[in-house]
């Protein structure tokens, strides 16, 4: 085991800064002393609340969450300011697997700041949003005492929706003068909004890109979000359409006072459990499937891919009793 | 496993150019590394910070205002203070011939000047960490 985790791990990552940052690369590579970390931390994390931010290219998320980890600190005047630890994930490129990892430039306010520690991510060719590694990086910090952590995707389109399972709570930012791009985001991630905020508010055009945001809300509330409700007597979150100008720092006061009353309402109804079994079971599902393919590649006989695909290709076998024996090759059995 | 270079590119100081050390950000995400940008005017307080919040494997300074020799030492004085001690540092920018051996005695692996190619630059890291 390597020297890093020891048996005060759990210390140490409170009070070393410099032993959080090196753990979070062992996790961010996969290594083994980053899994044995995890696991031997796994008992001190599931307190923290994780925020995630989402939204188009350009629309202002990186600022955002500039604005908000200040409100955080400052505190809502009732209790002690919370840790803030921060993520954002920006693309790798799919050429080179290089990246730039920009996001600390709109994050400048927060230098400075201990109680505030912000870790960029290259997505690392995962699709979805965040790097494969992300939501472990947040259960570090979570373990080392950030009371709030907030997790910025790369900028999404639609199919970047992976971030609300691992956000308690997701915002999802939009901006006046992105036309039709609206609708392009109407299918996709607005549906996973906890909070809508349309950020660049002194821009023109900022009502109808309001407007639109709320009829879409009126209509999935007719649909799909009432009758998944349940009976009158279920609370149901209201998704607030909230104004910012995040470079003024206009706003974000309101967006976390929303985003504590969200966590309040999850909470105060049964969806928080909901919502952490659906995630625990989300986790061990992927575990599960990374750990079984990983599995049948290194017990795969050299070459036997190569003549499957060969006698597929020439029409001598078929597809799933292709599948069928390359399984039972690696040691699977289903029959 | 998947392990990547970490470079953070950093701009101390109160000159506004920032073409040289995008240049260099980008020439290195070209060569598959993943490269910290911190933008404009950084105290060298920030810059130690981002090091080790980042874990980078190295940092490159990138300085046009002529007060590199005030900011680069106080920079690997704080990241020594972080236990960061052994975390190599380049410097680019414009610096006159006559600083850059004090800046390689006060610990800076290496000085770029303009004109310098952006593939040596990659091969020096790449050799550099062939070493860790």
């Amino acid at each position: 085991m390597s020297s890093l985790v020891s048996s005060r791990l759990h210390e140490d990552i409170r009070d070393n800064r410099l032993i959080l940052a090196r753990l979070i690369t062992e996790v961010e590579n996969d290594t083994t002393t980053g899994r044995d970390a995890l696991e031997i931390l796994y008992p001190h994390t599931g307190n923290a609340y994780i925020i995630g931010i989402t939204g188009a290219p350009g629309v202002g998320k990186s600022s955002l969450v500039n604005q908000l980890a200040l409100a955080f600190r400052k505190g809502t005047g009732k209790e002690t300011k919370p840790h803030v630890g921060i993520i954002a994930v920006d693309p790798s490129s799919p050429f080179t697997g290089g990246a730039i990892l920009g996001d600390r430039v709109r994050m400048r306010d927060l230098s400075g700041d201990t109680g505030i520690f912000i870790r960029s991510m290259a997505a690392r060719g995962a699709i979805g949003g965040l790097a494969r590694t992300t939501a472990q990086v947040a259960r570090l910090m979570d373990a080392a005492g950030f009371e709030v952590i907030m997790v910025e995707t790369v900028g999404a389109g639609q199919a970047e929706v992976e971030i609300a399972r691992l956000a308690h709570t997701t915002i999802v930012v939009d901006a006046p003068g992105l036309g039709d791009d609206i609708q392009a985001i109407k299918a996709g991630i607005l549906e996973i909004a906890d909070i809508l905020v349309v950020n660049k508010a002194d821009l023109p055009g900022v009502e109808s890109t309001e407007r639109a945001l709320q009829a879409m809300l009126q209509l999935s509330n007719h649909s799909g979000r009432a009758s998944s409700a349940g009976s009158s007597s279920t609370p149901v979150w209201e998704v607030p359409v909230l104004r910012t100008v995040s470079n003024k720092g206009e706003g974000a006061f309101e967006v976390m006072e929303n985003a504590l009353a969200h966590l309040h309402f999850l909470r105060t109804s049964n969806e928080w459990e909901k919502r952490q079994h659906l995630r625990i079971r989300d986790e061990v599902e992927n575990l599960v499937m990374q750990t079984m393919q990983q599995h049948w590649m290194k017990n795969l006989p050299p070459s036997a891919l190569d003549k499957s695909v060969e006698a597929l290709y020439s029409r001598k076998a078929t597809p799933y009793q292709t599948v069928k024996d390359l399984l039972k090759l690696s040691g699977f059995n289903f029959d | 496993m998947d392990q990547k270079i970490r470079v953070l590119i950093a701009k101390p100081g109160l000159d506004g150019h920032d073409r040289g050390a995008k240049v260099i950000a980008r020439a290195l995400r070209d060569a598959g590394m993943e490269v910290i940008y911190t933008g404009l005017r950084q105290t060298p307080e920030m810059v130690a910070e981002a090091a080790l919040q980042e874990n980078v494997d190295i940092v490159g300074l990138s300085i046009l205002s002529g007060a590199h020799l005030t900011l680069v030492p106080r920079i690997i004085e704080l990241m020594q203070a972080n236990g960061q001690s052994k975390l190599p540092v380049f410097v680019g920018g414009i610096i006159p011939e006559e600083d850059v051996n004090v800046l390689l005695d006060a610990g800076v692996k290496a000085v770029y000047g303009p004109g310098s190619a952006t593939t040596q630059i990659i091969d020096d890291i790449q050799k550099l960490m062939a070493e860790k």
